[in-house]
């Protein structure tokens, strides 16, 4: 816990992370200054894009001890405002599953690297980014625990299937190797509460160790204070959920 | 992507945003999250050039009922331009 006569400092940039394809994918990376050992964090963003909410957010895990990295996972997409970047991917049919997941991967990768790592690495992701760290944490080792925050499409009926998106998240749940932290909002559309139920029904017949929490008064981003679905109670009991399942997990 | 609804088409046309006027040749319709207004999903229209990639961007975000009165106005209008003007309809 942070106390006033602490020294508090960070460094937060955008640097570039190899990933498994070749590219270098631009990231945008806040840790905290001292000589760790740091536990790291690594941040897949929503659907609106590699925006300044998750700017922020990356800062607020490294204000938090996290080495915290936030790849572009729309590099690819090309470069321009979140949004209209946002809107590009949209039109050709989303970023693919693959390609998300050996991004996640890298930058798990990238933290574990680091001299001053205490060699635990997370994942946080909302909307697809939560359902990109589930499927990333489930399909390749390495993170040592996820949080989920009202991630859409994990549960995949066989019509929304696409060759993006070959296989539901909730597929590969039998190789997910870390506990999951999951936050819904009960007026949520996707997922709605009957998906996060079947998500839920999974990770208990595959023995998983996980922590579901369903807000009432609460639909999709509430922790997103610039926009109208923000609900501060929901969001500042979440926000120490968060907090307390990954220091449970990650030291 | 949350939702993943989202459908394009070649069409021919131009539109005028902050640039001016420029050609589009391709929509994208989609129910998704909006950027910009405040609601959890909207119907997302971005007319575009597709030949400059992440070029300018014509964007509309609409309530569903609004984009139903929209679609249901847009029918109107050609049922009523295909009669002044049965040859552009052929």
């Amino acid at each position: 816990m942070y106390t006033t006569d602490m020294y508090e400092g960070m460094i937060a940039e955008t640097i570039t992370v190899q990933v498994e394809d070749g590219t270098a994918i631009n990231a945008y990376f806040a840790r905290p200054l001292g000589p760790g050992p740091h536990p790291g964090m690594v941040l897949a963003h929503h659907m609106p894009g590699w925006d300044e909410w998750y700017r922020e957010c990356a800062r607020k895990f490294a204000h938090h001890g996290y080495a915290t990295i936030s790849p572009d996972l729309y590099h690819r997409v090309g470069h321009a405002s979140p949004e209209d970047v946002a809107a590009h991917a949209r039109s050709v049919g989303g970023i693919p599953d693959d390609q998300a997941v050996g991004d996640l991967a890298a930058s798990m990768r990238y933290l574990r690297s680091l001299p001053n790592s205490n060699g635990k690495v997370g994942a946080f992701g909302t909307c697809s980014g939560g359902r990109h760290v589930v499927l990333a944490a489930s399909r390749v080792a390495g993170f040592d625990a996820v949080v989920d925050c009202w991630g859409g499409r994990v549960v995949m009926d066989d019509s929304e299937l696409t060759e993006n998106n070959p296989v539901a998240p909730i597929d590969y749940t039998s190789g997910l190797s870390c506990p999951v932290l999951g936050l819904f909002g009960e007026e949520d559309t996707s997922p709605s509460p009957e998906q996060v139920a079947i998500h839920e029904t999974a990770l208990k017949e595959h023995g998983k160790d996980y922590e579901f929490h369903m807000y009432a008064g609460a639909g999709h981003g509430f922790f997103y204070y610039d926009r109208a679905p923000y609900r501060q109670e929901q969001a500042v009991d979440g926000w120490q959920k968060v907090f307390a399942f990954l220091a449970k997990h990650l030291g | 992507m949350c939702t993943m609804i989202a459908e394009k088409t070649a069409v021919t046309g131009c539109g005028k945003g902050t640039p001016g006027w420029m050609q589009i040749n391709q929509v994208t319709v989609s129910y998704d999250h909006p950027s910009e207004m405040t609601l959890e999903h909207a119907l997302n229209i971005d007319f575009v050039d597709a030949s400059q990639k992440l070029g300018p961007r014509i964007a509309v975000e609409l309530t569903p009922d609004s984009a139903q009165r929209l679609v249901e106005l847009i029918n109107v209008a050609l049922e009523k331009g295909a009669v002044v003007d049965p040859v552009a309809f052929e």
